[in-house]
């Protein structure tokens, strides 16, 4: 998945000679917490956060709130350099920027640092909800396989040949086992019966809490 | 407590919404617990009310036109594979079957007439075993379900009478269709505890998902662990229940009695016994008399083990809506004699379970913490915020 598939293209920015206070009513109105600084071309030269407004902000605590402090431009307390992305990175590597670099925002550039977009840390969570398919109506069963070529065309045919719609599927390593990977599927049943008692025939391992579906009788 | 005025909803209308041979949803459940009543003594000819056929203009209080449109087709083995998936028709779990739109018609008036009953003041309470399809979506068929005749009669129960409604669903999978369906409505509180969505269907009903809009915290889940069994579930469900009602002080309740999160069910993982199914009526009976007038419908579900399970859950609903008690001891010798022959495993003798069905679950401790963990996060919702930032 690229990033221009889920990056949000309508961008709040402010030129760097704006005020703080220009920025602080910005970030409550649109319920943001990233602002892009940038110049007459569109060129991305900083970036605000929520806390680094708050920070310039006078405190709740203190009475006398005739303090200049947000007059000041917003140049003043941007971070710069920026680390920005491209519209054609992959999703799965921009994960790795923010866990990496702790941040929490990436505006979207094309050449010149041109912005064209911005991924927050929401969107790239809301993304790997939809990767994981748990927004959609399922059942959900993991089976243990062993870690060779070709095992999850034949696992998937048992489903296939159940007509059974698979909504997504995840495969990780067996934490105790580095022969054997896990298969994560999400299918679009209510009644998993069938597929679990084929899977079960063929010979597959079938994880908690599934192992003894539908054996009982 | 004494004798109430109850009705109950059956005719063989109700039969006809049958999928295939093979198909786990099977309305022959509730001949089986109609029957298991008369046998019993507790259901005479004259608590019974036919379900009519609910109009097309009633089954559009909730559902789209076109969905509609699409059943009445495929009713008629009219419609295009293409068509039915869109619509949800023709698959595994929802396949088409002659005449369905006409089955499914009677569910929803099955229900329809069972709050005509209530709300016309001929009986405090009514039952309809037909209906509790709690899956179906405004466009789109789901889960064994048509046409969801739950959200049907809670629209028709507000725009002809205006009562705010608890709506209360007990069945193992969480009712999404009708909590999606009032999602944004403050006069419709709902309630649903199931199995967490984790590896069960449909997924949804995680304790966050709280309403939008006007609607938020009128949304309620309460999700439990697989493996659950009586003493967690009941703690769970009687605190939270009691909360809620007390929280949203409804003027009808309207309960989905599902029976599927008993141990035989093959297509759930919990593992309880008749107790909740005793316990789960005596609750909403008293609550019903406690904030609305007595003003309580209950509707079936799911429930897939149909010979030892379904009936008698379900019976012991009927039972305590016209005796006030659930019924213990022996069942009926001319009822189990009847269907002993048809049943392909055996059928229990009592009212209640032995608790010796429940097979050991190790985890036990784990599970039941977990599940206060959820209880305990669903009551800070019970309680109205001094201030939310």
């Amino acid at each position: 998945m690229l990033v221009e598939e889920i990056m949000k293209t309508e961008v709040i920015t402010l030129p760097p000679t704006a005020t703080i206070q220009q920025a602080l009513d910005l970030l409550n109105q649109h319920k943001i917490r990233h602002i892009p600084i940038i110049d007459k071309e569109n060129h991305v030269i900083g970036i605000v956060s929520d806390r680094d407004v708050r920070d310039a902000s006078p405190s709740i605590f203190e009475s006398d709130a005739g303090s200049n402090n947000l007059q000041h431009e917003i140049q003043s307390i941007m971070s710069h350099p920026v680390i920005t992305i491209h519209p054609l990175d992959f999703v799965e590597e921009i994960a790795k920027i923010f866990y990496d670099k702790e941040i929490a925002c990436l505006p979207v550039v094309r050449e010149g640092n041109r912005l064209v977009g911005m991924v927050t840390e929401k969107d790239m969570l809301y993304t790997m909800i939809q990767l994981t398919g748990t927004h959609v109506q399922g059942s959900h069963i993991e089976i243990k396989v062993p870690h060779r070529p070709g095992i999850l065309p034949e696992v998937t045919a048992i489903f296939g040949k159940r007509k059974t719609n698979i909504v997504s599927v995840l495969v990780y390593p067996s934490k105790d086992d580095p022969d054997y990977k896990i298969l994560v599927f999400r299918i679009q049943t209510m009644n998993p019966l069938p597929v679990l008692e084929d899977l079960r025939k063929a010979g597959y391992e079938l994880l908690a809490p599934n192992q003894d579906v539908g054996r009982q009788l | 407590m004494s004798p109430c005025n109850a009705k109950y909803v059956f005719s063989t209308d109700l039969l006809h919404y049958h999928f295939h041979e093979d198909h786990p949803f099977n309305q022959k459940r509730v001949l089986l617990a109609t029957e298991l009543l008369k046998e019993a003594g507790t259901l005479a000819k004259n608590n019974i009310v036919p379900p009519r056929k609910a109009t097309e203009t009633e089954i559009k209080l909730f559902h789209d036109h076109a969905y509609v449109e699409a059943v009445k087709q495929a009713s008629k083995c009219k419609l295009s594979e293409q068509a039915a998936v869109e619509y949800g028709l023709g698959t595994e779990d929802t396949p088409i079957f002659s005449g369905m739109h006409e089955a499914s018609s009677y569910l929803v008036g099955g229900s329809l007439a069972a709050v005509d009953e209530v709300l016309s003041g001929r009986a405090t309470h009514a039952l309809n075993l037909g209906g509790g399809l709690h899956h179906g979506f405004k466009r789109k068929a789901s889960g064994f379900c048509i046409y969801n005749d739950g959200a049907i009669a809670i629209r028709y129960i507000r725009e002809a009478y205006n009562l705010r409604v608890l709506y209360v669903d007990t069945d193992a999978h969480h009712g999404d269709g009708v909590q999606w369906a009032f999602y944004d409505d403050p006069n419709v509180c709902t309630f649903s505890i199931h199995e967490t969505g984790r590896y069960l269907f449909p997924g949804t009903g995680n304790v966050n998902e709280r309403g939008i809009k006007e609607g938020h915290g009128y949304t309620f889940n309460l999700p439990i662990d697989a493996f659950t069994e009586d003493d967690s579930f009941l703690d769970a469900y009687t605190t939270a229940l009691t909360k809620i009602a007390a929280f949203f002080k409804p003027d009808i309740i309207i309960t989905q009695n599902g029976a599927d999160a008993h141990c035989y069910d093959p297509l759930t993982h919990l593992c309880s016994t008749m107790k909740i199914y005793e316990q789960i009526p005596l609750l909403a009976h008293k609550l019903a008399h406690e904030y609305c007038n007595g003003k309580w419908i209950a509707l079936g579900g799911g429930g897939y083990d149909m010979w030892r399970v379904v009936p008698r859950a379900w019976a012991q609903i009927w039972n305590v809506m016209y005796q006030g008690q659930p019924l213990s001891g022996e069942l009926p010798a001319a009822w189990l004699e009847k269907y002993q022959k048809e049943s392909p495993v055996h059928l229990p003798t009592h009212w209640e379970d032995d608790p010796s069905i429940v097979p050991i679950i190790p985890r036990r401790e784990e599970i039941t913490e977990k599940n206060n963990l959820a209880l305990q996060q669903l009551l800070k919702y019970t309680v109205t915020p001094s201030r939310q930032t």
